[in-house]
C-alpha cells in the first residue's frame, strides 16, 4: 500500500495517546557513503531502523558513529558530499529513496520536520520567528494563516517561551540560544509532522538551560504523539527522552533495546563500556603548601567588569577544578594567571614569589613552570609543525636541548603520553581528537612545569576518549607531582577528578572547598541549581526534577 | 537615536575625513615636483620676470598649509583652478579656467558610464545568479572560463578587437566617437556605441563573477540547508531565503565594480578618442598640466569614495540587527 | 566521518589511544598528494601553465630567439608580413617579431620586479598591522585606506605626471600603490592566524616577535598569499601595459608591447585591405591577454583547490 497524497495527520483530541502505534519508519541496510580526503569512505555500513508512531528512539554514539548522517537519511536527506549507495527507506508506505524531489518537498517540513543542532545558524536572520515558525504549515495549507499563528503562539506558551504573544515578532538575533530552541521545536510542531528527527538539540546549551528545553520537548513530544528520533551522544540526556536507544559505532549498529534494559543490563562490551564512562573517582587529597594563590583579583575587558574579587588557592601536587558555566569567568582566570590578562587590582603568588602581572615583564624561569593545554587540540597546534618539531620546541627553549639527546627525549614524552615514536613525524591533521589532546599534553610535559592549567581540555571529546585522556592525566600526577588547575562546565568530571572545587558564577567565586564539602548539601544556590541539572542516568530523572522545582520557587 | 542613523551617520562622516585626505594626499604630492617646474611650464625662452610672475600667481612665496586653504575653499566654490595650457612663454595668458575645461567632459563620461550601466548590471546579475544556482554544469563551466579571460584582457584589446570586427571589416558603428553638445541623444548612442560595449564586456565579465561568489556563499549558509529540509522549492529557497540577505553582498560588488568601471574609462575613451574626462586627464598629464591633473583625480577620487559610502550605506539598512535592536 | 577497519563488537574493546580512528587524514607523501592534484587539474590550468611556461622560455632566450635587435632600423616603415620581417616593421622600421620577444623580457622583467616590491612592502607592513592590532594597525589601516580611495591608474598617472615616465619612477610608484591591496590582503589572512591558539601558545612560551612571525604565522598564511601574488603580478602587468599604451609608461626605444599598441594603432583602419597588416596592433595585444589570461587561470585552480570549497 503506498500513500503518495498527503492526509494530514487527525490528532483532534491533545490528550496523550498510548505510545506505541502501528509502523511509522521502516530503513532496512541502509549504506551511506561520505565523499573527503579525495576517496569516498563508508560512513553508515548497512544500519536497520524501526520505528512505530508516537515512539522515541534514541540514536547514541561518539563523533564519526554516522547519527546525524542517519537520522538525515530518515528524511530521505543526503548532505553534499554524501550518498546513500544502498537500503530502502520507506514512511508510512512510501518509499524515500526512490521517491522524486517533488514527492519528497511536500513531506518534508510537514510530516517529518528536522530540528537542528544549532538554532541560531538554521533561523534565517532576515525574517521572523513567526514567518518561519508557521512556513511549512502555510505553504502545504494545513492550517490557515490566522489559524497557525494562534496555534504557533500556544506552542511557543506550552514551550515555556517568555512573552509567548509577542516573542514571533521578534528576529532570531534577538533571543537567546535556548529560547531559539525552543522556538525551532515550535516551527517542527506546528504541522503535526508524524516524525520529528532532533539532531543534537541541547548540545550547545549550558546545562540549566539544558533542563528547561528538554523537559519542553518532551512534554510537546507526548501530547502530540509524535515519533521522534532523538540523536545525542549525551548518555544521561538520551535516558530522558527515549523509549528505545540504539548505539551506533563507525556507522554500524552495536544494540538495541528498551531504555530501561539498556541503562540496566547492557549486553555488549561497548555499550558497557560506555555506561560505565563515569566510575571514575579520585579519593581526596587534602594540601596544606600552596603553590597557587589568586588574591583578590578584579580583572576587565576595556570597560566591562569580568572578575570581581576572585580568590583561589592551588595547593601543590593537587588538582583544584574551576567549575561554572560559560559567562561565569573561569576562562578569564586562566588567562590572569598566566599574564595574558593584568588584573585591575589583585596579585597572583606563585611559589611564595609574586608573578609580574604582565606576561612579557616574565622571566623565562617562571613562565617555564606554568603551562596550560587548550580545549581545541586542532587549533592549539600548528597545522604545518610535526609531531617532534611541535613536542621539540619546549625542550628546545627551555631546557636547551638539542640533536640526539632532544630526540631521545621526545621519545620518552611519547611513551609518557601512551603513544610510541611511529608519530613522531605526523602532522596534526594525521591524528585523531585524542590523540592530538595528547601531544598537547607531551608538549605541556616537555617544559617540566610545576603548575599546568587544563582549559576544558575533554570537552570537545568523546565520552571514552575523555576517560583516556583523565586518567592518563591522573597517572602524570602521581608519578611527577603535578599541580593541576582544572577548569571544566562538566561536573561529572569534577567528580572524577578533583581533589578541590571552586564554583564560578558571573565572574564572582561561589564557593570553594574539598570535593567531599562540596558536592554535599548543603548547597548555596548557584551551587544547587548547578548540581541538579546534570542529568543523570535515570530514566525519571527529568521528571522527578521538574516536580521539585515546581515545587520550590527558582530564583535564579 | 536608532542604531541604523547612528551607523550612516558615523560611515558619512568616515567617507568625508577620506575625501579631505585624499584631498591633502593630493595636493602635497603637487608639492614633491621637482627643481623649478614654473620654467618648465612655460617654456625655455620665458624671462625670469614672466617667472615670478607666475609663481606669485600661484602662491608659491607662501607656505603649503596656506595654499592648501585656499586651495581647499576655492573647491569648494567650484574654482578649480586655472590650467596651464595656454600660458606661454611670452607672458600672454589665454589660459582657461579648470572647471569650464571639465565640465563637458565630465557630462559625456557619466553619459558613458550611465549607458553601460543600465546594460552591465542588469546582465551581470541575472548571469551571476544562473551560474550560482546552476554550479558545476556545463553552463556555469563555460561561463566561468570566459569570464575569467575576459577580465584578463586588456581594456584595449577588446576595444581594438571590436573596432576590428565593427569598425573596419564591416563598417557598423565609428571606430572614433567624437560627439559634440549639439548631436541628439540617438546620434550620441550611435557614436557611443562601440566604447560602450567595450566597457560592458569588462564590466559584466568582473560583477557576474563576484555575483555568483556573493551567491554561491549564501546558498552555503545553514538557514538555506534548513529551508530545503522545511519542503521550501528552490524557488522559494532563492526569492525568499536568499534575495533578503543578498542586498548588502550584492551592493558591495556593484559598487566595486562601477568603480572599477571610473578606471577602464580611461583607457577606452584614448582608443576611440571619445571626449571625457579621462581622455582630459591623460592628455593633461602628458602635457604636465597640474591644476587640471589635480582636478580630474580629486573627481574620481570623489566618485570612488561616494559610491563605496553607498554601497555601506545599502548594506547598513538592509541588516536586521541594526534595524531591529535587542 | 570515520574510515579505517571496524572492530568487531563482540571482542573485549579494548581502549588503545594509538589505535584510536577518528576523522584522520590519510598518510600520503608530499610527491603523492602533489601529484594527484597535479592529475586532476583542469584544462583550463594545464592550459595556463603550458602558455606561461612557454612565455618564461621566450623571456630568458630572447637575445637568442629573436632574428633581430630590438631598436634595430630597417628601411621600409609600416612593411607588409614577409620573410624575412614575419610580422612586418613598426611606424619607424624596426621589426615586429624581435620586438614583440624583447618585449616580454622588459613588460615581464619590469611586472616581476614591481610585484616583489610591492609584496615586501605590503607584505612586511600586514605581518605587523595583524600582530600589532592596536596602535599601529589603526594608523596603518587609515592610512591605508585613504591611499586605496584614489583608483590606482589615475593615481599612477597623477604620480607620473610629477616624476616623470622613467623606469624607476615606473616600478616604484606602482610598487608602492600596489602594495596597499597586498597590504589588506595579508593582514586580513594574518590576523586570521594570529587569533588561533598555537600562536598565544608561542606567545606565553615567550617566544620573540621575529620567531612567531617566521614559524608560526608565516607558513601558515602561504596558500592564499601565493595565490595573491599570481593576481597581483597580473594586475601591475596591466597597468604598466595600459600606462604604456597611454604614452606615460616604459618609453621607446625600450620595446615594450604596450607602447607597440599603439605606436602600431594606426594599421587597423586597413582591415578591409590588408587584414594581416591590420592585425599588427592586436599582436602585442593578444601576448599581453594571453600571459594574464594563463596567470589568471593557474591562480584560480590553485585557488580552488586550496579553499577546499565543497563547490556542488
Amino acid at each position: 500500500m503506498s500513500s503518495s497524497e498527503l492526509t494530514p495527520p487527525d490528532h483532534s483530541s491533545l490528550q496523550p495517546v498510548g505510545r506505541t502505534g502501528s509502523l511509522l519508519l521502516e530503513m532496512r541496510n541502509i549504506r551511506i557513503e561520505g565523499f573527503s580526503d579525495e576517496r569516498w569512505h563508508k560512513i553508515i555500513k548497512g544500519v536497520n531502523v524501526i520505528l512505530n508512531r508516537g515512539e522515541i528512539l534514541g540514536l547514541i554514539g561518539e563523533s564519526g558513529a554516522g547519527k546525524s548522517t542517519l537520522g538525515l537519511a530518515a528524511m530521505g536527506f543526503a548532505r553534499p558530499g554524501c550518498r546513500i549507495t544502498s537500503g530502502e527507506i520507506i514512511f508510512d508506505g512510501l518509499d524515500l529513496g526512490k521517491a522524486t524531489q517533488s514527492v519528497k518537498k511536500h513531506i518534508w517540513g510537514t510530516r517529518i520536520a528536522y530540528v537542528a543542532q544549532s538554532a541560531a545558524a538554521a533561523f534565517n536572520p532576515a525574517h521572523r520567528l513567526m514567518d518561519q515558525t508557521v512556513e511549512s504549515t502555510v505553504r502545504e495549507k494545513i492550517k490557515g494563516e490566522a489559524e497557525a499563528r494562534l496555534d504557533a503562539v500556544n506552542l511557543y506558551r506550552s514551550l515555556q517561551l517568555p512573552q509567548a504573544d509577542t516573542i514571533g515578532e521578534r528576529y532570531p538575533h534577538q533571543v537567546s540560544g535556548g529560547q531559539l530552541q525552543r522556538v525551532m521545536t515550535a516551527m517542527a510542531i506546528s504541522p503535526r509532522p508524524d516524525l520529528i528527527i532532533f539532531d543534537e538539540p541541547t548540545t550547545a546549551l549550558d546545562v540549566t538551560t539544558q533542563v528547561e528545553v528538554l523537559a519542553s520537548m518532551r512534554e510537546i513530544v507526548e501530547r502530540f504523539d509524535t515519533a521522534a528520533i532523538y540523536i545525542t551522544h549525551d548518555l544521561a540526556v538520551v535516558a530522558q527522552m527515549a523509549d528505545r536507544i540504539k548505539v551506533l559505532r563507525y556507522g554500524e549498529e552495536v544494540e538495541e533495546a528498551e531504555t530501561e534494559e539498556m541503562l540496566n543490563a547492557p549486553k555488549q562490551s561497548y555499550t558497557k563500556s560506555l555506561w560505565s564512562v563515569r566510575a571514575l573517582q579520585k579519593p581526596v587529597q587534602k594540601g596544606d603548601d600552596i603553590l597557587l594563590d589568586i588574591k583578590s583579583v578584579n580583572a576587565a575587558y576595556g570597560k566591562s567588569r569580568v572578575l570581581h574579587d576572585v580568590s583561589i588557592t592551588v595547593p601543590r601536587g593537587s588538582t583544584v577544578a574551576v567549575v561554572g558555566e560559560s559567562g561565569s569567568g573561569k576562562s578569564t582566570t586562566a588567562r590572569v594567571v598566566t599574564g595574558l590578562l593584568p588584573p585591575e587590582e589583585g596579585k597572583i603568588i606563585f611559589d611564595g614569589v609574586g608573578l609580574p602581572t604582565k606576561l612579557s615583564d616574565r622571566s623565562k624561569d617562571q613562565l617555564q613552570k606554568i603551562q596550560m593545554i587548550y580545549q581545541m587540540a586542532d587549533t592549539a597546534m600548528n597545522p604545518r609543525q610535526t609531531v617532534e618539531e611541535i613536542i621539540g620546541r619546549p625542550l628546545e627553549f627551555y631546557l636547551g636541548l638539542r640533536g640526539h639527546v632532544k630526540e631521545a627525549r621526545v621519545r620518552e614524552l611519547l611513551e609518557m603520553i601512551e603513544l610510541d615514536e611511529s608519530f613522531m613525524d605526523r602532522l596534526p591533521a594525521e591524528l585523531s581528537g585524542g590523540q592530538k589532546q595528547r601531544i598537547c599534553i607531551a608538549r605541556a610535559l616537555a617544559a617540566e612545569p610545576e603548575l599546568i592549567i587544563c582549559d576544558e581540555v575533554t570537552s570537545a571529546l568523546d565520552q571514552i576518549v575523555q576517560e583516556g585522556i583523565l586518567r592518563l592525566l591522573m597517572d602524570l600526577q602521581t608519578r611527577l607531582g603535578i599541580t593541576y588547575m582544572f577548569i571544566t562546565h562538566d561536573i561529572a568530571t569534577v567528580r572524577a577528578i578533583s581533589d578541590e572545587i571552586v564554583v564560578m558564577y558571573q565572574g564572582k567565586v561561589v564557593e570553594q572547598g574539598l570535593k567531599s564539602e562540596i558536592l554535599n548539601p548543603p548547597y548555596p544556590d548557584y551551587t544547587q541549581l548547578l548540581l541538579s541539572s546534570v542529568p543523570e542516568m535515570d530514566p525519571n530523572w527529568l521528571t522527578d526534577l521538574l516536580k521539585e522545582r515546581s515545587n520550590e520557587p527558582s530564583e535564579i | 537615536m536608532h542604531p541604523v542613523l547612528t551607523t550612516i551617520l558615523k560611515r558619512l562622516g568616515l567617507g568625508l575625513f577620506t575625501l579631505f585626505m585624499v584631498s591633502v594626499v593630493i595636493f602635497s604630492s603637487i608639492s614633491l615636483l621637482p627643481g623649478d617646474f614654473t620654467q618648465a611650464v612655460l617654456g625655455q625662452s620665458a624671462t625670469s620676470e614672466t617667472v615670478a610672475a607666475f609663481r606669485k600667481e600661484l602662491g608659491l612665496d607662501r607656505p603649503a598649509p596656506i595654499r592648501y586653504l585656499e586651495w581647499v575653499g576655492n573647491v569648494l566654490h567650484g574654482d578649480l583652478g586655472t590650467s596651464f595650457s595656454g600660458r606661454s612663454a611670452s607672458g600672454v595668458d589665454r589660459s582657461r579656467p579648470v572647471v569650464t575645461l571639465i565640465a563637458p567632459r565630465l557630462w559625456n563620461t557619466l553619459f558613458l558610464a550611465t549607458v553601460t550601466a543600465l546594460v552591465a548590471v542588469p546582465l551581470s546579475l541575472i548571469l551571476g545568479m544562473t551560474a550560482a544556482l546552476y554550479r558545476n554544469s556545463a553552463y556555469d563551466r563555460t561561463v566561468n572560463a570566459t569570464t575569467l579571460a575576459t577580465i584578463s584582457m586588456p581594456e584595449f584589446f577588446l576595444a581594438y578587437i571590436l573596432i576590428l570586427g565593427l569598425a573596419s571589416l564591416w563598417p557598423v558603428f565609428p571606430s572614433l566617437s567624437t560627439i559634440d553638445p549639439q548631436m541628439s541623444y540617438s546620434e550620441r548612442l550611435y557614436r557611443s556605441a562601440l566604447p560602450a560595449m567595450t566597457l560592458t564586456l569588462v564590466i559584466v565579465a568582473h560583477m557576474m563573477r563576484m555575483t555568483r561568489a556573493a551567491i554561491i556563499n549564501l546558498l552555503a549558509s545553514s538557514y538555506v540547508e534548513m529551508a530545503r529540509l522545511k519542503g521550501a522549492s528552490p524557488l522559494k529557497v532563492i526569492t525568499h531565503h536568499i534575495l533578503p540577505n543578498a542586498w548588502a553582498p550584492i551592493a558591495t560588488v556593484i559598487a566595486f565594480n562601477l568603480a572599477y568601471l571610473v578606471v577602464g574609462v580611461v583607457v577606452v575613451e584614448v582608443v576611440f578618442v571619445y571626449p571625457g574626462i579621462g581622455q582630459l586627464m591623460v592628455d593633461s598629464v602628458t602635457s604636465r598640466d597640474i591644476p587640471v591633473v589635480q582636478a580630474c583625480a580629486l573627481i574620481f577620487a570623489a566618485t570612488y569614495i561616494l559610491l563605496n559610502l553607498i554601497a555601506d550605506v545599502i548594506g547598513i539598512i538592509t541588516n536586521p540587527r541594526l534595524l531591529h535592536p535587542r | 566521518m570515520s574510515m579505517g577497519t571496524s572492530k568487531s563488537t563482540d571482542t573485549e574493546v579494548i581502549y588503545s589511544a594509538a589505535g584510536e580512528v577518528g576523522a584522520v587524514r590519510k598518510r600520503r607523501t608530499f610527491a603523492e598528494r602533489n601529484w594527484i592534484i597535479l592529475k586532476k587539474a583542469p584544462l583550463t590550468a594545464w592550459f595556463g601553465m603550458i602558455v606561461f611556461c612557454c612565455y618564461i622560455v621566450v623571456a630568458v632566450f630572447a637575445p637568442w630567439l629573436a632574428p633581430f635587435g630590438e631598436a634595430e632600423v630597417f628601411n621600409v616603415p609600416f612593411a607588409p608580413w614577409d620573410e624575412t620581417h614575419v610580422f612586418g616593421t613598426d611606424q619607424i622600421g624596426r621589426d615586429i617579431l624581435s620586438r614583440l620577444i624583447y618585449g616580454a623580457r622588459n613588460t615581464m622583467g619590469i611586472a616581476l620586479l614591481t610585484t616583489i616590491l610591492s609584496f615586501f612592502i605590503g607584505g612586511v607592513l600586514g605581518l605587523v598591522a595583524a600582530i600589532d592590532r592596536r596602535y599601529l594597525d589603526q594608523v596603518l589601516g587609515r592610512a591605508m585606506d585613504v591611499l586605496m580611495a584614489i583608483p590606482s591608474l589615475i593615481f599612477a598617472l597623477m604620480l607620473l605626471s610629477i616624476f616623470g615616465s622613467t623606469v624607476t619612477s615606473l616600478i616604484l610608484i606602482i610598487a608602492v600603490l600596489d602594495s596597499t591591496r597586498v597590504f589588506r590582503l595579508t593582514r586580513s589572512v594574518a590576523v586570521g592566524v594570529v587569533v588561533m591558539d598555537y600562536v598565544e601558545v608561542a606567545r606565553l612560551r615567550g617566544e620573540g616577535l621575529g620567531w612567531v612571525m617566521r614559524r608560526e604565522i608565516l607558513p601558515n598564511i602561504m596558500p592564499p598569499l601565493i595565490a595573491e601574488f599570481g593576481l597581483r603580478f597580473c594586475f601591475v602587468f596591466l597597468t604598466i601595459a595600459a600606462l604604456s599604451f597611454l604614452g606615460l609608461g616604459i618609453q621607446p626605444p625600450t620595446a615594450d608591447w604596450g607602447s607597440m599598441v599603439r605606436e602600431n594603432a594606426n594599421l587597423i583602419q586597413f582591415a578591409a585591405y590588408d587584414i594581416k597588416a591590420s592585425l599588427t596592433p592586436l599582436l602585442p595585444a593578444t601576448t599581453i591577454a594571453l600571459l594574464t589570461i594563463a596567470v589568471n587561470f593557474i591562480v584560480d585552480w590553485f585557488l580552488h583547490q586550496t579553499s577546499g570549497i565543497k563547490d556542488e
